[in-house]
């Protein structure tokens, strides 16, 4: 079945010409039209523009064209500005904004014939870890329809699982690319912070925030990520360094492999996920790789110094929805205050809400000295652990999340243990490391990620290393009952 | 009642003179339609990132090196947080802790040609917010963003003025450095150049500050001196009569010559500074600054010193004659044609002549009616006496109106002086027997009544003859 192929076998197929773009395209709506409701992984759709896209792609095809993306279709996550269509970031705030412009992500896909589908449901503004804080409601993960998809990037993800794209694009900010991964049995990346332009992403935490990619495999997340990557001059923090050919790095054979195995990492961890985790090691070890326990002392002040920075950060991003020139505005504004109250009591949700105030708080005078700075001495400490340990290690390996998707409603009034589900994550985005979950087993049906974490720019050798393990195992390969 | 002592600092707003915005490639030009001007960078779209504008952080840095500063190696770009309609982030990117530029110093002439030395404390980079518009609108305000994200250097001295004149003075230093830079039109009604005022007083002698008011956004000299003196005399009269100044924020009327208060420190704004993560530190390495101190112009200073050198003018004539970059080549140019002999004549008549037609006409000295050249041209007829400065006076209003060259007036009108001893005589004789009582009083030691018989011969004469010549033979022909 066409949803069964990778981006590389599809576009053999398409430059064969044994299929066009329209019919992938078709195959895909078709799918998203029969399977979507039951998820809402999708809030917009684009099928028109989507069709008038492939018939584009057909066009440059018969005309001799070929690319690795050329006639594809995927789905963007709804944090992508997309000129002409809705970008609502999954908040009532932007339920009416229509995106004058693309963002440079969508932009480069657009260019590289990609044939955007539609927008994935999130959380609002990137701000959860189940995708249940949308304006949109929550998304369902086709594993288990009674069970979250991770967050922030959900949509993307349960997309992904339920094969209704080829690929889907998401942002990371504390794991939103590789917690929902590794709870939809997908491959997740999220590249070194600079790595991706991040111009026309709605910005979450700017320090933080790095757009990414929802694959099968890590094959098809390294073709996707080399047009997605690269220096923009749009975004100053994004880096002017060279894009490596991600594809042509995956056959590198793994002997002689330094993995680290992070103790602070395994401390408490599930022992059903602990096995998974060590069975991975084990063939990680069969395929020539050595592995050394290393210590991260700072690691687990993870997650309170990113809920320090991210908030404080978001508290001034989100700044600019006040009612005056785009987004929500309340009814018969009294006035200028109540204007600015109402617009922004009424469009954001509480989560939102949370992290604005805890941001003003750390920022405050007076607090300032006792969170954001000490936040950020903190987060440098995190860094240089990493630093230290990839002196010794070439990446390090763990669990992507403690355990696998959890029960819709079952965390959403208890923020702290929310926050918790991103231990794991969240100290690559404090130091701006590229990270990686790949599927990795079950537990109780549910599927459970493996996570990479290299240093700064070494995506290729996350990618080579997810791919060898995927030539040797099928957990990649599983798909929900009746996504199959 | 005590005697006052008054404490001024100014934080001086200069637009700098990019074509483009300090973060988005918008235009900065002024007096576009309302938001025609403001890209989705400066309407702070959902997305969107700044860029710094590297010509921004140039024309900075030559600010620095001109007031002697240190230049940071690493400055950073913070975030201001506050709501207001015509701040569209709800931030300013501003420089809070690490200004590009900081510890200068800038000399001022006083009116009594004293030289008093004022401190900078700072300047840094930040953006403009854009203006709102409550006119024309009803129940409505207007927002214009054209000018959201324009540049600006921020130049905050230290509490080192002691005076409405001095503060004056001072700001009128830094405005004619900035325009000597070429990094700020100086434009003051287009809002281009303007500065809020720190007053306080506290008894002479005593150390400790008194406690400040601020007063916003005043954009004249004029204003800023009257601001200041209001402002000093309500708070000597409130301390006097027993109260106490509270920290505050103050607007100056112009209209009604006062100032009111707008907000107090209570009520202040919690600004929330943080670094901006959007903009990476903004690093100057030596060779930067080496290139940017090769562009710098010869400063004011500078010019007047040279002035007095090598022309041997006055103090005061060097500082009147630097105070643009204009002026003063105008004025090096008169004195190239006439000769370096002759720099005081070329003074007098720029300062004179020349300034107050430029006043009286509103015309900036670059658009002069009378060149450099053509002003050369009148001042060697005075240079050869071929007229008396007096008459030269009246040829250079006619050049002014009608844009002649003086030596075709002068023929024109037959101003040529008459330097002829036998002519003059001829005159004096004539005027001495039409006036006998006046010679006889003159002879018996009225010696005032020379001026009157100057005066006789000068009237006789249209205003022609040489006066050091009629001076010589009056001397002898009243003296017989």
């Amino acid at each position: 079945m066409l949803h069964n192929l990778s981006i590389g076998e599809l576009a053999a197929h398409l430059g064969g010409r044994q299929i066009s773009s329209v019919e992938i395209t078709r195959h895909f709506l078709a799918r998203i039209e029969r399977l979507n409701s039951a998820l809402n992984a999708i809030i917009t759709l684009t099928a028109a523009d989507a069709l008038a896209a492939a018939a584009a792609a057909d066009h440059r095809l018969a005309a001799g064209e070929r690319g690795p993306l050329l006639g594809i279709p995927l789905i963007h996550k709804d944090i992508f500005c997309t000129d002409g269509v809705r970008t609502s970031c999954g908040s009532r705030m932007l339920d009416n904004f229509i995106a004058p412009y693309d963002a440079t992500v969508v932009a480069r896909l657009k260019a590289a014939g990609a044939v955007m589908l539609g927008k994935a449901n999130m959380d609002e503004f990137a701000m959860g870890s189940s995708n249940e804080t949308s304006y949109y409601g929550p998304v369902k993960n086709p594993w288990d329809t009674a069970k979250v998809p991770g967050g922030s990037s959900g949509g993307s993800a349960a997309a992904m699982a339920a094969r209704l794209a080829p690929y889907t694009t998401g942002t990371d900010t504390g794991g939103s690319i590789r917690q929902p991964a590794a709870l939809t049995g997908v491959t997740g990346v999220k590249p070194t912070y600079g790595r991706v332009s991040r111009y026309g992403m709605v910005a979450f935490a700017s320090s933080l925030d790095q757009a990414g990619v929802f694959a099968r495999t890590a094959a098809d997340a390294a073709t996707v990520l080399r047009v997605m990557a690269g220096f923009d001059p749009l975004d100053s923090t994004s880096v002017d360094a060279p894009v490596p050919d991600y594809a042509a790095l995956l056959s590198a054979p793994l002997k002689g492999l330094k993995i680290g195995l992070l103790r602070e990492f395994f401390d408490g961890l599930e022992s059903r996920n602990a096995t998974l985790i060590h069975d991975a090691l084990k063939i990680y070890t069969s395929l020539g790789a050595s592995t050394v326990e290393v210590s991260l002392p700072h690691l687990p002040l993870s997650v309170p110094t990113y809920y320090v920075v991210a908030p404080a950060e978001c508290s001034s991003n989100l700044s600019r929805f006040d009612g005056v020139r785009f987004g929500y505005r309340c009814d018969q504004p009294k006035d200028l205050a109540d204007m600015y109250k109402r617009s922004r009591g009424e469009g954001f949700g509480p989560e939102v809400k949370r992290r604005i105030m805890t941001g003003t708080y750390v920022l405050s005078a007076g607090y300032f000295d006792a969170y954001y700075l000490k936040a950020q001495k903190v987060r440098r400490l995190i860094t240089d652990d990493f630093r230290s340990a990839f002196q010794h290690v070439d990446l390090l390996i763990g669990p992507t999340t403690p355990t696998p998707a959890f029960d819709i409603g079952a965390k959403i009034d208890d923020p702290v243990t929310m926050y918790l589900n991103d231990i794991y994550t969240i100290g690559a985005n404090l130091a701006g490391l590229p990270g990686l979950s790949l599927p990795c087993g079950f537990v109780d049906g549910l599927p459970m990620g493996l996570q990479l974490i290299g240093p700064h720019f070494s995506e290729g050798k996350l990618l080579n290393a997810a791919h060898q393990f995927q030539l040797v195992t099928d957990w990649h390969k599983h798909a929900p009952r009746g996504y199959e | 009642m005590a005697d006052w002592e008054v404490v001024i600092g100014l934080e001086i707003h200069a637009q700098l003179a990019t074509r483009s915005k300090i973060f988005s490639g918008a235009s900065t030009a002024y007096g576009a339609p309302p938001n025609t001007q403001a890209s989705l960078v400066d309407l702070a779209y959902p997305g969107v990132l700044p860029v710094l504008n590297a010509e921004a952080v140039r024309m900075a840095v030559k600010f620095g090196l001109a007031i002697g500063a240190t230049i940071a190696p690493r400055s950073i770009f913070a975030r201001k947080n506050y709501f207001y309609p015509d701040l569209p982030k709800g931030y300013q990117i501003s420089q809070y802790e690490h200004p590009v530029v900081s510890r200068g110093s800038l000399a001022v002439m006083l009116d009594d040609g004293t030289v008093k030395t004022i401190g900078v404390t700072r300047a840094h980079l930040e953006e403009d917010a854009g203006k709102s518009l409550h006119e024309g609108l009803a129940n409505a305000s207007g927002i214009d963003l054209n000018r959201a994200g324009t540049p600006l250097l921020e130049i905050v001295s230290e509490p080192d003025m002691r005076s409405a004149k001095e503060a004056v003075a001072y700001m009128k230093k830094i405005h004619t450095l900035v325009r000597y830079l070429e990094i700020c039109d100086g434009n003051m009604q287009e809002g281009s150049f303007r500065c809020d005022a720190n007053v306080s007083v506290r008894p002479r002698g005593q150390e400790k500050f008194g406690t400040r008011a601020e007063i916003k956004n005043l954009n004249s000299f004029r204003f800023v001196e009257k601001a200041i003196q209001y402002e000093v005399a309500r708070q000597t009269e409130l301390i006097e009569s027993g109260g106490k100044v509270v920290q505050e924020t103050r607007l100056y009327d112009s209209d009604k010559d006062e100032t009111r208060s707008m907000r107090s420190k209570e009520e202040a704004n919690d600004y929330r500074y943080f670094p901006d993560p959007d903009l990476l530190p903004v690093e100057i390495d030596d060779g930067f600054i080496a290139t940017v101190r090769q562009t710098l112009p010869e400063l004011p200073d500078e010019k007047a010193a040279r002035f007095a050198r090598d022309l041997g003018l006055s103090v005061y004539d060097a500082g009147v004659l630097s105070a643009s970059r204009e002026m003063g080549a105008y004025f090096e140019a008169v004195v190239a044609g006439l000769g370096t002999a002759h720099a005081k004549l070329a003074a007098n008549w720029v300062m004179g002549e020349l300034s107050s037609a430029l006043n009286r006409d509103n015309v900036e000295i670059s658009a002069s009616r009378v060149s450099p050249a053509a002003l050369t041209g009148l001042l060697a007829r005075i240079v050869d006496a071929t007229i008396s400065g007096k008459i030269a006076k009246d040829v250079f209003e006619v050049m002014w109106s009608e844009g002649k060259a003086a030596d075709a007036i002068i023929e024109a009108q037959g101003l040529e002086q008459i330097t002829d001893s036998g002519a003059i005589e001829g005159v004096i004789d004539a005027v001495i027997a039409a006036n006998p009582k006046q010679l006889a009083d003159y002879r018996a030691g009225k010696d005032k009544l020379f001026g009157f018989f100057v005066g006789q011969v000068m009237k006789a004469t249209g205003g022609k003859a040489n006066p050091a010549r009629l001076n010589d033979l009056l001397k002898v022909k009243l003296g017989s």
